[in-house]
């Protein structure tokens, strides 16, 4: 990955301070490191171009353009016209606008699974919705939403939500096959697809191409925070959530965050060239990091069963008799940066509704490890992790072994 | 005896609690200035409703910004499950039973003391420190007691009467030594953001909005009592019997006039009130039980037994024993409410303590 800040030095910028350890970074699941190319393309609207995109003079038609040029990036990404790209603030508000512009657009029911992002699962429920509980690998269980949706209430129903890629395990659902259901069962009802941990694996014109709404964001395949964007396919019926200038193609009213957007679309453009050669580079990596600490440690369980197509980015795993808060506070002080489940807003760790969708028990989900790799990731990375996890593990067990005997 | 305080045994990392109040902002920086490696944990115990915001989020945010002040590395650890276990579900069971709990007290048994001392040692720290106002002590033959607060309105020695030698062996109370104008204008120095952060009241998981009866209410069905004299005749009603305290004047609609009268017994089962006069409150002994000491010492004792947290110490001696203890005061003194703890001094010093039954 980048030690201390290369690629902010590439465009001259100091690096902060917390960033000048030796960092072993594994947890792009979470965020990436901004590339290069997409720093280089957005220090000029930081720094140089005042336009609003919405004005009409020089400078603001030079925003638009801008603007513009990226949402053709991000469309060849999705595999949608330009015009159906609604920037948002990223992949929270997107999430929040599929699902409350649907129900307020059309007065019908959202429906999603329990392993969906909280920015779906809490406008579905709010909504008055329906949560279809999982299959054992955490995807939406086809034969009980087939029900609902043949049921009294699936009429009702004008939205069916679901992701293409967890963020907790990386496990990537069929949307052709939800897609395939909603329209044998419920063809008035739109699906929405939460891409944003996709986007840098699979794809998306193929994965998404049934969804009628796709949500992304660009921090998580190196762009920066606060620029994503909801696909809203033709015909797709949407009330905006935020009112105002109209901007947006009246979907999202706001000024546009000029450089976040240039950002999103310079990641987006390097993304759609690059995508299929990091997942294989990133899934070697994984792979090697995954089977070496599974070699090295005993009472290790991959959390997603095997056979089940998931991201090349995640090894997510549990450790018997071990304390995710525990095991990630040592490996932290070892400069490893992973993660477990959700963090709460207060930054402790929260259990994993995902896990206990998947019908994992609270003890086992309580070890948890979440290890995701990406474009920064390295040999170097894999090779720290399968030093330092090992004896981590050990020395955790290793005191509640003293305990017993004690 | 020497006080042991933070100064001694530079070397080995310390994990300091913070709450997020000055307290422990405090400590925190008294430690690191002493020399220590520290690093702060602030413990999420409470998922619910507080006063301070969902999850408590602020307070955890004022911990995390003091610790970047101090330069200091931060961790949230989630003990929810624990807290809800150890804490939160016997405070209510408590009640539906008539007690009057302190989860206070629980908290630090089970928490403070148990639960993050073996996790700070599970990841090398042999020490844990709080920002409790007491003090620990060192005895000639090594053994530590806890003591008094110097400042006797702020001390908190009473809730960690539960400490044995090995906990206060890896225990810091960098505070005890401080008044609590001392400790304010110490943070006040520092630029810490909770030199003026109120102290905080009465028990985290009940709001001051929402109150006790309405806490409990969700969670287990309050019974409407009768409240009868000593000859049994009815004199007035409760509306959750659950909820009143031994040597309670209010909220009995007693009504009249005449000489105050106390709830004297509390039975859930009859859901029954006993009231009586004021001599009739007074007890010669109270029957206790779970008791500790803190040092090498049996019942048979005469010391100072103190039976709330900001209460008087009376001179008593503790006998019987091996599961039931009394209490014998030498003087009579109130009913002691069921759930309470007792805790035994020698002069400042704690030696041990129980829980009135």
């Amino acid at each position: 990955m980048d030690r201390g800040g290369r690629s902010l030095d590439a465009v001259g910028v100091k690096p902060a301070n917390e960033i000048s350890r030796e960092r072993v970074y594994l947890d792009h699941a979470a965020s990436t490191p901004v590339r290069p190319e997409v720093v280089a393309a957005m220090l000029p609207w930081l720094a140089d171009h005042p336009g609003n995109p919405s004005g009409s003079h020089v400078e603001a038609r030079e925003a638009r353009r801008a603007v513009d040029d990226a949402r053709d990036h991000v469309a060849v990404l999705v595999g949608c016209l330009p015009g159906e790209v609604v920037f948002t603030s990223g992949g929270t508000e997107a999430d929040n606008l599929a699902v409350d512009g649907v129900v307020r657009a059309t007065g019908g029911l959202p429906v999603c699974s329990p392993a969906e992002h909280p920015a779906v699962l809490a406008p579905v429920v709010d909504a008055g919705g329906s949560v279809v509980p999982t299959d054992s690998a955490g995807r939406i269980n086809l034969e009980v939403l087939g029900d609902l949706l043949s049921g009294p209430d699936g009429e009702r129903v004008r939205l069916v939500s679901a992701m293409v890629a967890n963020n907790e395990t990386g496990v990537v659902t069929d949307v052709d096959a939800v897609a395939d259901v909603v329209d044998r069962h419920a063809p008035q009802a739109v699906v929405h697809s939460d891409a944003v941990q996709a986007a840098a694996w699979l794809d998306l014109p193929t994965a998404v191409r049934r969804a009628g709404l796709v949500s992304i964001t660009g921090h998580k395949f190196g762009g920066p925070k606060g620029a994503g964007a909801l696909v809203v396919r033709a015909g797709v019926p949407l009330v905006p959530v935020l009112r105002g200038g109209g901007q947006e193609r009246e979907r999202r009213s706001g000024t546009q965050n000029v450089p976040a957007i240039v950002g999103l679309g310079e990641a987006a453009r390097l993304m759609a060239i690059e995508r299929e050669a990091l997942g294989v580079r990133v899934g070697v990596m994984r792979d090697r990091l995954e089977g070496g600490l599974r070699a090295a440690i005993d009472g290790v369980h991959r959390t997603v069963p095997d056979g089940v197509f998931r991201t090349p980015g995640v090894a997510h795993l549990c450790f018997d008799g071990i304390e995710s808060e525990e095991l990630l506070f040592l490996l932290e002080r070892d400069d490893i940066a992973a993660s477990a489940a959700a963090s709460c807003a207060s930054g402790a760790q929260e259990p994993s509704p995902v896990l206990a969708a998947m019908g994992i028990d609270r003890m086992t989900a309580a070890g948890s490890l979440r290890l995701s790799l990406g474009h920064a990731s390295t040999d170097d990375d894999v090779d720290h992790a399968l030093v330092v996890i090992p004896a981590a593990v050990e020395r955790l067990r290793g005191y509640a072994r003293s305990l017993q005997s004690g | 005896m020497t006080a042991v305080t933070s100064i001694e045994r530079v070397g080995s990392p310390v994990m300091v609690a913070m709450s997020g109040g000055v307290d422990s902002s405090v400590a925190a920086a008294l430690l690191r200035d002493a020399g220590h490696e520290v690093v702060g944990v602030t413990l999420r115990l409470w998922g619910g409703e507080s006063d301070s915001g969902c999850c408590a989020v602020s307070d955890v945010d004022d911990a995390r910004r003091v610790a970047d002040a101090l330069g200091i590395e931060h961790h949230v650890f989630n003990l929810g499950d624990d807290f809800e276990r150890d804490v939160v579900g016997p405070y209510v069971a408590d009640h539906a039973a008539g007690r009057t709990p302190n989860p206070c007290v629980e908290c630090n048994r089970h928490l403070k003391f148990h639960r993050l001392r073996h996790r700070a040692a599970a990841l090398g720290f042999d020490r844990i420190a709080t920002g409790h106002h007491a003090r620990i002590v060192e005895r000639t033959d090594g053994t530590r007691r806890v003591a008094r607060a110097v400042d006797p309105s702020k001390d908190q020695s009473y809730v960690l009467y539960m400490l044995d030698q090995a906990q206060l062996a890896g225990l810091l109370l960098p505070i005890g030594d401080l008044t609590k104008d001392v400790v304010r204008s110490h943070a006040s120095v520092l630029g810490l953001r909770t030199a003026h952060k109120p102290d905080s009241q009465d028990v985290c998981f009940i709001t001051r909005e929402h109150g006790r009866e309405d806490f409990l209410r969700r969670r287990i069905p309050l019974t409407p009592g009768r409240v009868v004299d000593g000859s049994g005749a009815e004199v007035g009603s409760v509306e959750a019997v659950e909820l009143v305290t031994i040597g309670q004047r209010r909220g009995m609609a007693l009504g009249g006039s005449g000489a105050p009268r106390y709830a004297v017994d509390v039975d859930v089962s009859t859901a029954t009130v006993t009231v009586g006069s004021a001599n009739e409150l007074l007890v010669d002994e109270t029957p206790v039980e779970k008791l500790v000491w803190t040092g090498d010492r049996t019942a048979d004792s005469r010391l100072m037994a103190q039976t709330s947290a900001h209460g008087t110490a009376e001179p008593a001696e503790v006998v019987g024993g091996p599961d039931q203890w009394l209490v014998r005061w030498e003087r009579p003194r109130r009913r002691v409410a069921p759930g309470q703890s007792v805790v035994f001094y020698e002069g400042d010093e704690v030696v041990g303590g129980a829980m009135a039954c």
